[in-house]
């Protein structure tokens, strides 16, 4: 175990922990803005497949990274738009439709590789760059401070959908619309304008994540995910459908995996435990879940349409 | 020649997606038509867990079939993560009248042991898998992986200069802790001083097996291996570090042309031929088979574009032949 408590495995471990959380944060921000408008969107991995398989393909066939990346974006857009019209106007029950995007995403993704790609094919992945000044804070600095963009971006999004949430009139248009639409409704806000605009943040950053992941890794493969997208939806629950909340859940299971990994590496999980120290994350969370579901209430018209009286 | 069709589950999902959607608001598939192949060819069929092009374990068996000196009608299922859409596939190749219905991987076992009697003249192959579970019409088989693992360790071990060498493994199961553990003990008897197993606990998780390369990295390890589909994730990580890889399965090289020094690859057909052949003789299942270093159906094949230090390849060759004359032990 003392191996595991040098500086450099603590480092490496951190640095491992914020790649592994990286999608997770991007995907469960997104759903927690489109969660607190009253939309629960269970597509979010078949979004992240979907913009994971174009990005990879537009860095295939270009070369171009940041192209990738925006490419990522608007995959989720586009998909945003289609859950949106499905959810919002056709009032379609949201946990259906959710797992009907998300069925989609995986089988068009998985057909397009097919047909475009097939065999895995490295790519070039995103390269980390280095925060001048706090990159060389020792130790500190090689795990926190030398990130891909992607990375930093993800974080710097926690205070600013914070923000958008708690201090903006669009943001308290999102909170009543998820908590008393028909209230809202009274007061001359557009439940289903707020909503549509919620689903495309939410998607759109789920297309973000599923670029950061495919990007991160610079290969893609069918079901690429393995549920990292509904794993992003436990954790809005986690968070209780707060911003700073969400950041802790991923980079909590972030770091519960990193460090398994570690002390499976070290031997300090031997092999003939793997498979125990394999479950830890997911009992994590799930304990996680059931000690936050007694202490917080989801927004109230969480799955609810929305039909005006 | 060899006609390809592919029931392809992305078609149905996405089908099943749409209506999915449909029913909220408010499987087409490729399959020949039953009865012979075009011109008599055999009809093959392939379910199997992974994609067709995994460059891993599914790849091997479809370029195993696409190598039969036969003409081959071979339609492919794959990507079948669940066991049971697995089943559904197997029974509706033998309804749809396959001549051999192989079913790739050790997790369908159970479902065959079900269907395969409702179908006594359609011949199943089930693997990796050491026995036929007493079924007349099920052919069996595995690979020694053990033995590849062997050659491969010894050659890191003589790679290293740190003296500690990292794997990456998904699930201890099957040919993955066979090869396992042959890799470790041809790297333990080639001098290396450690070497790290990691089980990731998916076959798929290109994530997790990318940063269980990394933590490997850090502890150390100067030479990688690792195996099943996730592997890419991991080679990637070793391909940034510039740490040798060595594949196993089909072979890695396009993953990392300058780094994977050699892949033990599986040559199916060896065995598929044998069990055609019996087939063509009335005999339709009914035996296991295995495929080694001395039948040919493991071959190691190195990278050209890696140069390995002199003698190293001479006595990796040496190794391989000390093998197949069972004069070297694996020990497995």
């Amino acid at each position: 175990m003392g191996e595991f408590f040098t500086l450099s495995v603590l480092v490496a471990t951190a640095a491992s922990a914020i790649r592994l959380a990286t999608p997770y944060l991007l995907a469960s921000l997104g759903e927690t803005v489109g969660q607190r408008s009253g939309v629960l969107n269970l597509g979010v991995d078949g979004v992240m497949l979907l913009s994971a398989f174009f990005s990879y393909w537009t860095v295939l066939e270009t070369g171009n990274l940041w192209l990738a990346v925006f490419v990522g974006l608007a995959v989720g857009l586009v998909m945003g738009l289609l859950y949106g019209v499905i959810t919002v106007f056709l009032k379609a029950t949201q946990g259906i439709s959710g797992i009907g995007i998300f069925i989609f995403g995986l089988g068009l993704s998985d057909l397009l590789f097919r047909r475009l790609v097939g065999t895995p094919k490295p790519v070039r992945r995103l390269p980390n760059v280095d925060i001048p000044i706090l990159s060389d804070i020792p130790h500190l600095g090689a795990a926190l401070f030398q990130r891909n963009l992607l990375t930093y971006l993800a974080f710097v999004l926690v205070p600013v959908t914070a923000l958008l949430l708690t201090r903006t009139t669009f943001g308290l248009n999102i909170r009543s619309v998820g908590e008393n639409p028909q209230a809202a409704d009274s007061l001359g806000v557009s439940v289903e304008r707020t909503r549509f605009v919620a689903i495309l943040i939410g998607n759109s950053m789920a297309g973000l994540a599923g670029a950061a992941l495919v990007l991160q890794l610079g290969i893609f493969q069918p079901n690429l995910t393995q549920g990292l997208g509904f794993i992003a939806v436990a954790l809005v629950y986690f968070g209780a459908w707060r911003p700073i909340g969400v950041m802790g859940g991923a980079l909590l299971y972030g770091l519960v995996n990193a460090t398994v990994l570690h002390w499976k590496a070290l031997g300090i999980i031997p092999v003939s435990d793997s498979d125990l120290a394999n479950m830890a994350p997911a009992v994590l969370t799930i304990l996680a879940l059931i000690i936050v579901a007694r202490r917080v209430h989801a927004p109230s018209a969480l799955t609810k349409p929305f039909t005006r009286h | 020649m060899k006609k390809q069709w592919r029931l392809n589950p992305s078609i149905l999902v996405m089908l099943g997606a749409l209506a999915l959607v449909g029913a909220a608001c408010g499987g087409d598939d490729e399959a020949p038509a039953s009865g012979s192949g075009e011109g008599g060819a055999l009809r093959v069929a392939i379910v199997a867990p992974s994609a067709s092009d995994d460059l891993a374990f599914t790849q091997s068996m479809v370029d195993s079939v696409n190598a039969l000196e036969r003409d081959v009608e071979l339609s492919i299922t794959d990507g079948t993560f669940i066991v049971e859409d697995a089943a559904a596939a197997i029974r509706g190749y033998a309804e749809d009248g396959n001549d051999v219905v192989i079913a790739h991987g050790t997790q369908f076992g159970a479902s065959l042991m079900e269907i395969a009697p409702d179908f006594p003249d359609v011949t199943f192959v089930w693997g990796t898998a050491s026995d036929t579970q007493g079924l007349a019409n099920v052919f069996a088989y595995a690979p020694a992986a053990d033995q590849g693992g062997y050659v491969n360790g010894s050659i890191a071990a003589a790679l290293t200069k740190t003296g500690v060498i990292g794997v990456v493994g998904p699930i201890e199961a099957g040919d993955a802790v066979a090869y396992i553990n042959g890799f470790k003990a041809g790297a333990l008897a080639g001098g290396a001083s450690e070497v790290n197993v990691t089980y990731t606990g998916s076959f798929g998780d290109v994530a997790l097996a990318a940063e269980a390369a990394e933590a490997h990295l850090i502890n150390d390890v100067d030479v990688l291996t690792g195996t099943a589909q996730m592997v890419v994730g991991a080679v990637g990580v070793a391909a940034d570090a510039g740490v040798p890889w060595f594949g196993t399965q089909a072979n890695q090289t396009s993953l990392a042309p300058s780094l994977v020094v050699a892949s033990q690859v599986y040559h199916w057909e060896v065995v598929l031929e044998e069990m055609l052949a019996l087939r063509d003789s009335g005999v339709l299942g009914g035996q296991a088979f295995e495929v080694n270093l001395a039948n040919g159906g493991l071959v190691i094949e190195f990278n050209d574009a890696f140069e390995l230090p002199a003698g190293v390849r001479d006595a990796a060759e040496a190794l391989i032949e000390g093998i197949t004359n069972g004069t070297v032990d694996t020990g497995s």
